[in-house]
């Protein structure tokens, strides 16, 4: 299997993240297996942005490695910032006016300046257009078709795309091919970011609505949903409200979806606890960056497992879930929304940076379809909170009177305060925690990879670095999905046997870690990673093999 | 619906004007359709209004009516959605949602039960007591000037304003009616009077007039608005201070539908 890494970088606002779509997207078009993982700063303009694609002949490799194979740079600083990351064989396709040229002569090296600014001269394009002349370079050197980049930058540009595709023929003819690529034969898959791939879960399960305060890592999910018609958003003044609008529009009978990032999420909690005590379905998607306070807003982190698992005031019943990959993704922000429906109550779709913003090709391992919810009879006799679990939902405009509250309340919706009904309500809603921990039964909750003694027990985006690390490992690997009502059956069952267990994870507290002690698992070692960077293949493979054969 | 109030028991102190505000909001209520009306109230003595009436409520969280409104009218259109909430819950714990749903022109009507005072918690001041307010909380007396909610209503674009009095219930059951009625945001800030911790009736009943039925420009409204200002002791107007058609917000929305995922899919290869 084939394997490389490709660099492309520039200052924000020179467009190297769309280079980057443009260059996974034409692999992806050869039927090759790709994923991105987007690097950038906190800032608008100027600093160093860069993507780093992965590029497989067969199976995917979802992570980044230390090693690169290609580096495409708009200007010097990526050359200087990557340049390490360059070996024997490697190629550096650079601007020609960069004229820092002595990083340039390392030996082994094969450096191919390309001509960027007389390409756009000749096409009469503009200085916008210099990631298109550099990928479309590229693209020739590996020996690519033009007629395949053509539609993808017809896609991609929707202003001045005649010019585009001008200044990309240029850069074809000028540049020389010194690669082969060809079809591998699979089919191109649809190429999703995390974030994407949850709101089309979620349009799946059904969705009608999505209300957001933007905040980074989450954004994407609402700035996505925005563009789709046929379901209704708003921005509102603050996460408080978001909260508490889109319990309006589920108590309106609306499916709907917030997606926030740990502050914002702080900002929901009390609202958290009025889903889990009014019973109005509510879904939160909460992408991890790194923390505390505002951390490293565009860059990951792990640290809010714990908090997702206790936010909240009060004793309550809730369904917390983080997928790895955006099959994953795809599938739990469907199912995230069905649960938080069918049980009504609060359901949390954990994500962090990586998984939400890099781009995965999405395979199609699962299918999600909208589930069916227990409706009451719309008639005068209605009473919301009815039954011995979930009560029987109906919505406000027909002959039932529908109450919703916060209180601690009757049969009827109203307020209580006499014991007896108030534990009768408290044992209601634990029985609708009890129902779905069945559930756990049929669902994916833990997955298990590989066999061997030795247990890696991993959550979130780490995945793809992992299967990728260990390839070579006699190891099992262990990824609990559903983090509440926490698998403990199951995690038993992935883990019996092995002589060691040991939790990887992007947060200094190990907190996957501490969820299972306090499950009665023991974790007998841990691989913390906490400088805000995602775990490279080599280095988490270095780090493995250490703890493992000590 | 045919009797708009629960047997729950009322647990309001006699007397309260928490009493004559529900009966002018049934009243309302009862002239447009009860089965299309939703409830929202917040937290603190007016909040249980969703206890005692027979009608769609959410008894939602301290301050957070509005934005809960908001949301189910952005979900279904065709309700009438009517917030019954406290001074405390709105010009201090929420603020914001009522800067914010003035300034987007929600289509909803939002009614404060004013009684310048957090009852419910056994008396605090709220942005309504005037300056020198004694109570659990300030026992020197308050330092702040009280805020005048028209004023700020009228500076934030709300679409409707109005005034009325809970000794006055068929004056405020005609306004929340015509709140109901306007398309956009209305505001309808009701004196009400609590007999516990700050008896207002007296000089309400002797201050408060009626205003002639004319719909005035804005900078009118205005300065209608700060004839009385919370503190001084003038006499209190009463009534429509403003009204305007403006496009809402939940009509700028777009129609639900079906979404055709596997399309997309399609389209992101
Ligand atoms: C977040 C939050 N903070 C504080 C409280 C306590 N609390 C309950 S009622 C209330 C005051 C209510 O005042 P107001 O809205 O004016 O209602 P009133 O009782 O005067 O009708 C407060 C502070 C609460 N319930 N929630
Ligand atoms: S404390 Fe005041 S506002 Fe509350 S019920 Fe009694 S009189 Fe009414
Ligand atoms: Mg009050």
């Amino acid at each position: 299997m084939e394997n490389f890494q490709i660099i492309v970088g520039g200052a924000a606002g020179e467009g190297s993240k769309k280079a980057g779509l443009i260059i996974a997207k034409m692999f992806n078009s050869y039927g090759y297996r790709v994923f991105i993982h987007e690097d950038y700063h906190s800032l608008v303009r100027g600093g160093h942005n860069f993507s780093q694609i992965s590029v497989s002949s067969d199976i995917g490799i979802e992570a980044k490695k230390d090693r690169i194979d290609f580096l495409l740079a708009l200007n010097e600083d990526t050359v200087m910032k990557h340049k390490d990351k360059l070996g024997v064989g490697s190629v550096l396709m650079y601007d020609v006016s960069i004229t820092n040229t002595e990083v340039l002569q390392k030996d082994g090296i094969e450096t191919i300046p390309v001509p960027i600014d007389e390409i756009i001269n000749e096409s009469e394009g503009s200085s916008l257009m210099k990631n298109t002349a550099l990928v479309s370079s590229f693209s020739k050197m590996m020996g690519m078709e033009f007629e395949k980049i053509k539609p993808i930058l017809e896609k991609e540009f929707n202003r001045e795309t005649e010019k585009n595709i001008k200044v990309s023929e240029t850069a074809f003819n000028k540049t020389e091919k010194r690669r082969e690529t060809i079809e591998t034969g699979k089919d191109p898959l649809p190429l999703l970011s995390g974030n994407k791939a949850v709101a089309m879960g979620a349009l799946k399960a059904g969705l009608e609505c999505c209300i957001s305060y933007p905040m980074t890592p989450a954004t994407g999910v609402f700035s996505f949903l925005t563009t789709v018609e046929g379901i209704r958003t708003c921005q509102p003044e603050n996460e408080i409200s978001v909260v508490s609008m889109a319990l309006g529009t589920a108590y309106a009978g609306r499916r709907t979806i917030v997606s926030t990032s740990g502050g914002g999420f702080a900002l929901m909690t009390e609202s958290l606890s009025f889903s889990a005590q009014s019973e109005i379905p509510l879904l939160i998607v909460l992408s991890q960056r790194m923390g505390p306070a505002t951390g490293v807003p565009t860059y990951v982190g792990q640290g809010d497992l714990l908090f997702a698992l206790n936010s909240g005031h009060g004793d309550m019943e809730r369904f917390v879930v983080a997928p790895g990959d955006v099959d994953e993704a795809y599938y739990w922000g469907g199912k995230a929304l069905n649960i938080a429906w069918r049980y009504q109550m609060p359901s949390i779709l954990l994500l962090d940076k990586e998984l939400s913003e890099n781009t995965y090709g999405l395979e199609g391992r699962y299918q999600i379809e909208k589930e069916d919810i227990v409706e009451g009879l719309n008639d005068t006799g209605y009473k919301r909170y009815e039954g011995n679990d979930i009560s029987p939902i109906a919505f406000p405009g027909g002959e039932a009177v529908v109450k919703a509250t916060g209180y601690e309340h009757t049969k009827d919706g109203i307020s209580t305060e006499t014991p007896q009904e108030v534990k009768e309500m408290v044992e209601k809603r634990i029985r609708k925690g009890e129902r779905l921990r069945e559930e756990l039964e049929v669902l994916e909750a833990v997955k298990v990879y590989k066999e061997g003694p030795v247990a890696i027990v991993f959550w979130g985006s780490t995945k793809g670095a992992l299967l990728e690390a260990t390839k070579d490992m006699n190891v099992r690997l262990v990824q609990p999905l559903v983090m509440q009502p926490f698998p403990e059956k199951r995690m038993k069952e992935a883990l019996e046997g092995a002589e060691k267990v040991i939790c990887v994870e992007m947060n200094s507290g190990g907190q996957l870690a501490q969820v299972m002690r306090m499950n009665g698992i023991e974790v007998d070692d841990k691989v913390l990673k906490y400088d805000a960077r995602p775990f490279t293949v080599e280095g988490l493979r270095s780090i493995l093999e250490e703890k493992i054969n000590i | 619906m045919d009797n708009l109030i629960l047997p729950t028991k009322n647990t309001w102190c006699p007397g309260c004007g928490n009493f004559g505000i529900q009966n002018a909001l049934k009243e309302a209520v009862s002239e447009m359709d009860p089965g299309k009306t939703v409830l929202i109230s917040g937290i603190g003595c007016h909040g249980k209004i969703s206890d005692y009436m027979n009608l769609n409520s959410v008894y939602a969280l301290h301050g957070r009516s509005i934005p809960v409104g908001t949301g189910i009218k952005i979900g279904n259109r065709e309700l009438n959605v009517v917030c019954m909430v406290g001074d405390g819950d709105t010009y201090d714990e929420g603020v914001s949602h009522f800067v914010h749903a003035a300034k987007r022109n929600s289509d909803i009507t939002v009614i404060v039960n004013d009684n310048r005072v957090f009852a419910l918690t056994v008396n605090q001041p709220t942005s309504t007591s005037p300056r020198g307010y004694v109570s659990t909380t300030s026992p020197k007396g308050t330092t702040e000037d009280p805020l005048n909610p028209l004023d700020t209503a009228l500076s934030l674009g709300a679409t409707f304003v109005a005034r009325g009095y809970a000794g006055k219930q068929e004056h405020l059951k005609r306004l929340i009616l015509e709140g109901m009625r306007h398309r956009g945001f209305s505001f309808i800030e009701v004196l009400q009077p609590c007999v516990v911790w700050f008896n207002t009736f007296p000089e309400y009943n002797e201050r408060c007039y009626e205003m002639e039925e004319e719909y005035l420009p804005i900078e009118k409204a205005r300065e209608k608005a700060r004839e009385w200002d919370y503190a001084n002791d003038n006499q209190i107007p009463l009534g429509i201070f403003y009204k305007e058609e403006k496009p809402t917000n939940e009509e700028q929305l777009g129609d639900i539908h079906q979404v055709d995922v596997l399309a997309m899919m399609e389209e992101s290869k």
